[in-house]
């Protein structure tokens, strides 16, 4: 169904209305899910939206069922989605695995809140990005995006289907308790076109896991188009049959699925930076402390202060190459996250010891205040 | 090759990877005869769990999604909603559809969507070695019932129809034919069709339980158990003790099934689904 509008709309939305926009702007017609503080609003307006355009609300049972009616919405042809928080993200780990080996093209909304249990349902974190990558058992590799306001809220969402549907990849859209609850413009381009699954090039003899030269499988057929399709959990060779009793085939595969991702990473990485010229210090961020950070890097550079910006957008996979780039440029790497400290360990890793990196922690569910972050920018100035 | 097997089975999956003498294989050949009498081979989506039950879609050559322990209904969920017109049938086994995918069952079960669920009964935790199972009789010694096990054991089918499932049937592998046919009739039923299937397990649940690995003496057995719901009606509570009661057990034509109830008030497509 063409569900594309030809005139540009300006509409004020949460973040979590702007991913559902998103989403069915890229021609989302399946959603399962269940409520869960703070992520129920997406629940709540697909319920409303989806039917009349003819697609499927369900509330299943549990996040264990939505992830999988989501993934079996998938291979039913559908663009399927499913959105939680903290414990219902951490029920579905074991769909999402499932998804990654099967190679299951869905969309996980998480709208973070602190952690970890039951944590604080109300207020904001960013303490799943390692589980978003990870969170599953073996080796794997999804794609993880982050918005910083809803309009990137509703544009990372739109992307999360296509790219879900291109790499055959589970893909999350990491937001949080403050994107996700904040109200402000949003921008929806006309002419926006629904995300179109590609059937196999060719039907005979047709291998439903034979890779290209790229790692990446030829279209995906949905069950019920005449191609017997065999998908299933085990590792397996290109036709879909169980493989462990063949080992390099099950390494093959393995290697592939996270091949197919960090091998394109290039082609999927989307960062904003500003200033980046002559800056010596520089902060890199993801999600919601993205905002103070901007208005921190703009007030040190009124203070004098060479002082630079970079938000990564697509936070899985890490954008490597461009954060190495960083250390051969700056002094220092500030990096403001909603945990402990966890993405400044892959930014210390890339950047191994050429650069300082500076963690800066905020826990509580509170964001970071740009003073908190211009702070760090002008203590270490250079003499 | 029997002409069915040469036409159905997935043969690059062969060989079977069940023990000699279980029970699934019959009830691959009843499933397989069922899709071929209705013809509906390039409709159905088959679904299979984790366990020795859940690799007979594996084997048929059809569309097959072999899922997650005890998450078979949700995934049959999402391909049956996606699509109302394909015809889903899920293999799960005793443990995978009553232990870890209880919930699911319960809920699926009320939703009265139309799927066809073939849970196989082994009374036993099978493909991991023999431990207890939610079907496990009462005082059974298993590999982790080591005392004997202390709990009582479900009764799926009274389960099925209490949680709103709408055509409820029980056979044993011993009743071949009238499984067959069963499937058929429930594959062709609106609504959720339960159909448990009570089947002899020489490995594990016959060394173990039942002080036999012979199929043939554990075919018996399981004939000897079963009374027909016919036959029941003349007999007493006393005679019926210990029995399983086979056939179709609970069929209501009348209640709206999920997929016309979700697509008929949702909208003004009036039940159109978008696909």
């Amino acid at each position: 169904m063409n569900h594309e509008k030809s005139i540009t709309e300006i509409k004020i939305l949460q973040g979590n209305e702007a991913v559902v926009e998103g989403a069915l702007a890229a021609g989302c017609r399946y959603f399962a899910g269940y409520p869960i503080t703070p992520a129920t609003e997406i629940a709540e307006l697909m319920s409303e939206r989806l039917p009349p355009l003819g697609g499927v609300f369900m509330q299943m049972e549990d996040e264990i069922a939505s992830i999988c009616a989501t993934i079996g919405a998938a291979f039913g042809g559908a663009l399927a989605c499913t959105a939680s928080s903290g414990p219902g993200i951490s029920l579905m780990q074991e769909g999402i695995g499932y998804a990654a080996e099967t190679e299951a093209p869905i969309v996980v909304v998480n709208v973070m809140r602190g952690g970890p249990s039951t944590g604080m349902p109300t207020a904001a974190g960013q303490q799943d990005i390692i589980q978003a990558r990870a969170g599953s058992h073996g080796d794997y590799e999804i794609i993880a995006l982050m918005p910083s306001s809803s309009q990137e809220a509703f544009e990372l969402t739109y992307r999360a289907f296509a790219l879900a549907q291109h790499y055959r990849v589970p893909v999350y859209v990491l937001s949080d308790e403050i994107i996700g609850h904040t109200r402000e413009k949003v921008r929806i381009p006309g002419g926006l076109r629904p995300i179109e699954r590609k059937h196999p090039r060719e039907r005979e003899n047709y291998l439903p896991y034979k890779a290209g030269a790229d790692d990446l499988l030829d279209g995906m057929p949905a069950f019920n188009e005449g191609y017997r399709l065999l998908i299933d959990g085990q590792l397996h060779s290109e036709d879909g049959n169980r493989a462990g009793h063949l080992p390099d085939v099950c390494a093959q595969l393995t290697e592939r699925l996270c091949r197919k991702i960090t091998g394109h990473r290039e082609e999927i990485y989307d960062l904003e930076t500003h200033f980046l010229d002559d800056a010596e210090r520089v902060v890199v961020c993801f999600g919601s402390p993205a905002r103070p950070a901007l208005r921190a890097v703009k007030d040190a550079r009124d203070r004098g202060v060479r002082a630079g910006y970079m938000k990564i957008r697509t936070i899985w996979p890490f954008p490597e190459e461009a954060i190495a780039a960083l250390a051969g440029k700056a002094r220092t790497l500030i990096v403001p996250e909603l945990n402990v400290g966890r993405v400044v360990q892959e930014v210390r890793r890339v950047t191994a010891g050429r650069t300082e990196v500076v963690s800066l922690p905020k826990l509580g569910g509170l964001l970071h205040t740009p003073d908190e972050i211009l702070a760090e920018l002008m203590k270490r100035r250079r003499p | 090759m029997n002409p069915i097997g040469e036409k159905y089975l997935r043969k690059k999956a062969l060989p079977f990877l069940w023990c000699p003498g279980c029970g699934n294989g019959t009830i691959l050949g009843a499933t397989v005869r069922a899709i071929e009498s209705l013809g509906i081979r390039e409709d159905v989506a088959l679904v299979g769990g984790i366990g020795c039950s859940g690799w007979i879609p594996v084997y048929i050559d059809a569309d097959t999604l072999h899922s997650l322990h005890g998450r078979t209904l949700p995934f049959a969920t999402g391909l049956k909603m996606s699509n109302p017109k394909r015809k889903v049938i899920v293999f799960t086994g005793d443990g995978d559809c009553l232990g870890i995918g209880g919930n699911h069952f319960i809920h699926t079960a009320r939703r009265n969507l139309d799927i066809t669920v073939i849970m196989v009964n082994n009374q036993i935790y099978g493909m991991t070695g023999g431990q207890v199972a939610p079907t496990t009789p009462l005082k059974a010694k298993t590999k982790t019932s080591f005392y004997g096990n202390p709990e009582d054991p479900f009764d799926a089918c009274e389960l099925a129809k209490v949680a709103g499932a709408t055509y409820v049937a029980r056979w044993t592998a011993a009743h071949a034919l009238s499984l067959s046919r069963s499937i058929a009739e429930a594959i062709t039923h609106e609504g959720f069709a339960f159909i448990e299937v009570i089947a002899q397990c020489p490995t594990q649940a016959g060394r173990i339980i039942y002080g036999t690995a012979d199929p043939a003496r554990l075919l018996d057995t399981l004939k000897a158990q079963t009374v027909s719901v016919k036959s029941a009606s003349k007999l007493d509570a006393e005679a019926l003790q210990g029995k399983w009661l086979i056939g179709t057990l609970h069929h209501d034509k009348g209640k709206t099934e999920f997929s016309r109830s979700y697509f008929g008030m949702a909208g003004p497509r009036g039940g159109k689904p978008a696909a």
